[in-house]
């Protein structure tokens, strides 16, 4: 991974932390262009004993750093010094875990590869508790060398799950829209920026990737035909599907959370409102509403009854919602003249969407049980706001110094982190599901 | 134009890159595995790039000469912040185009709404959508015919200045008028 090193300012209660490419014992085979800072705001953090593993060195790809790295990468982990620890421990019982906890450790994760005679790579692992002195966690895997970097992934997600009691989000994927000169690419990463591939380019815009709920395949608005359309693209064979060219501009895209239907915008009848089509785009559009108003930005709650979506209806652009069968809409957001973009977390109890203050347009937490408001960034031009499918991180697009840039912050506000190309502009993210 | 021709267009120019053409409308483009322009590494699925669609041909359509004075060779109607309506300056222009495809029944036109760079890219392009099509009552009203006018919208995805203060976004903030043919 290509990253740019930050200056570093030690504020009290700011932490910039860089990873650097040069202590990570990797070997990728396509390289991403994504660089990364993270801060972390008065966060206390978990301090953990990362070990390499023993064995790894014999591996085309190492799989403790990328475990480190992932837990890192969440501002949860704090890692504690383990550089010196010789021979690595392959068995519980090897552990001094009066050591680890002299180093204010809280728990040790060690493990240990080998090799086996058909050629795949078994790894054991294990997450032991450093003051109950127990086993948390114990496991083996057994992958094809191919599948180290998935493997290491997975191992994260079960430490995570362990720690924290949420499900990690270390194996799944992001989408993202770079603009380099002239062109315009619709890109897929791993969720920590690996892994890059283009699964669109054009000199025309693309903008509103949406993944489908099970992964397969991605919904966007594509301008090639000089003029704004659906089409749905599956990810696998790149084969795709036109599923929204009607009169007037086609775009919106949003899946129902069983992956069947998507509501799109459609202006065919003069003004954009809202629409609900099958997946095939075979059916004629459902219209859900009638409004002299924009409505737009259709989204589905995770129990597919409601959608919200962005109208003008009042005069200047706020978030409401309407049963999926269409009728009254009711109100959701009353504080400021421009709110946008509506997207829920996964248990849709909470809304991230984009606020106009002044000059500055930023990213907004509504809590819809409470109402309660919360600031998320601090930046002055964000855009498109989405949950990781784990509810806990909001990914969004900013502009920094005039460039385009990915940002995400926790969704209680504490860790930000910020991704950019090395060349060009990103925007329009969009995380990927759980698999 | 209406839904079924378009629809029959695009699936006919899709299925030019497919085996079998198809008349039905809608029809899925076949599929096509594309070779990847660098290796793929092993340890992930298979992504392929997408093959591009391709654009219905247009009939030829009599077009005034851009920029040669007076209204009509104005192409451009500018907008303030977050509205729709032509202002004093816009009228005119419309008037004027609007005549030209009352006199000459083959012209046909696209309004290409577009917006500065600011707020949500899809309430953008609605935006532009409605400034285009306001654009469009203007010229009905004037005399041209509805089929004559197609609108279409960029949003803020095509802008014209790249800056990021006010000069550059008024620029921005315009529907643009474009010949059938020209």
């Amino acid at each position: 991974m290509f990253l740019i090193p930050v200056q570093h300012r030690s504020f009290l209660r700011h932490y910039v932390f860089v990873l650097i490419t040069g202590l990570m014992l990797l070997i990728s085979n396509a390289r991403a262009e994504l660089s990364l800072e993270i801060t972390t705001e008065g966060l206390k953090q978990i301090p953990l004993a990362m070990l390499p593993f023993a064995n790894e060195r014999d591996l085309t790809l190492g799989i403790s750093p990328i475990v480190i790295a992932d837990l890192q990468r969440t501002g949860l982990f704090r890692q504690v010094e383990v550089s010196g620890v010789n021979p690595l421990p392959t068995e519980t019982a090897q552990l001094k875990l009066a050591d680890w906890r002299a180093k204010q450790a809280t728990a040790v994760l060690m493990g240990s590869t080998s090799i086996e005679p058909d050629g795949k790579i078994k790894i054991r692992y294990m997450l032991v508790d450093a003051i109950t002195e127990q086993e948390k966690l114990v496991e083996v895997i057994s992958v094809a060398p191919t599948q180290l970097r998935g493997a290491a992934h997975r191992i994260a997600d079960a430490v995570y799950e362990k720690l924290t009691g949420e499900k990690g989000v270390f194996s799944t994927k992001i989408a993202y829209i770079v603009k380099d000169g002239p062109t315009f690419q619709l890109r897929v990463a791993d969720a920590d920026a690996y892994n890059e591939r283009t699964i669109l380019s054009s000199k025309e815009p693309i903008i509103s990737p949406k993944w489908s709920p099970d992964g397969t395949r991605m919904a966007y608005v594509t301008f090639e035909l000089k003029r704004p359309l659906v089409v749905v693209q599956n990810l696998s064979t790149g084969a795709r599907k036109v599923v929204a060219n009607f009169r007037g501009n086609n775009s919106a895209p949003a899946w129902s959370p069983d992956g069947k239907r998507l509501a799109v915008t459609l202006s065919r009848d003069g003004i954009a409102q809202i629409y609900t089509i099958d997946a095939e785009g075979l059916e004629q559009p459902r219209r859900l509403m009638s409004t002299r108003a924009i409505d737009t930005e259709a989204v589905f709650t995770p129990d597919g009854k409601n959608i919200l979506f962005t109208s003008d209806r009042g005069g200047a652009p706020q978030i409401y919602k309407v049963a999926v069968e269409g009728g009254n809409a009711q109100r959701l957001t009353f504080t400021g003249n421009y709110n946008v973009s509506p997207r829920l977390s996964p248990d849709g109890k909470k809304l991230v969407f984009i606020q106009q203050n002044g000059s500055a347009f930023r990213v907004m937490l509504q809590d819809l049980d409470t109402n309660q408001l919360q600031n998320m960034s601090d930046n002055a031009l964000d855009e498109s706001p989405s949950f990781s499918p784990n509810g806990r991180m909001i990914l969004y697009a900013s502009r920094v110094s005039g460039k385009g840039v990915l940002a995400l912050v926790s969704a209680d506000g504490r860790v930000r982190q910020k991704f950019s190309t090395q060349a060009g502009d990103v925007y329009e993210p969009a995380w990927g599901p759980l698999q | 134009m209406n839904k079924i021709l378009l629809s029959v267009m695009v699936a006919a120019a899709l299925a030019a890159c497919s085996s079998t053409p198809k008349k039905e409308a809608a029809a899925p483009v076949t599929e096509t595995k594309v070779a990847e322009a660098a290796p793929a590494p092993a340890t992930a699925p298979k992504m392929p790039e997408a093959q591009p669609l391709s654009m219905p041909v247009e009939e030829p359509s009599p077009f005034p000469t851009k920029g040669k004075g007076g209204a009509l060779g104005e192409r451009s109607i500018y907008y303030a912040f977050d509205s729709y309506a032509v202002n004093d300056a816009g009228k005119p222009v419309a008037a004027a185009h609007a005549g030209f495809l009352a006199s000459h029944n083959k012209a046909k036109l696209t309004l290409q709404g577009n917006c500065d760079e600011r707020g949500s890219r899809e309430y953008n392009l609605a935006l532009g959508s409605r400034r285009a099509e306001s654009v469009k009552s203007l010229m009905t009203v004037s005399g041209a015919a509805a089929e004559q006018i197609e609108v279409v919208s960029f949003g803020k995805e095509k802008p014209m200045a790249a800056g990021h203060d006010e000069a550059a976004w008024s620029k921005n903030r315009r529907v643009d008028i474009v010949y059938q043919g020209e």
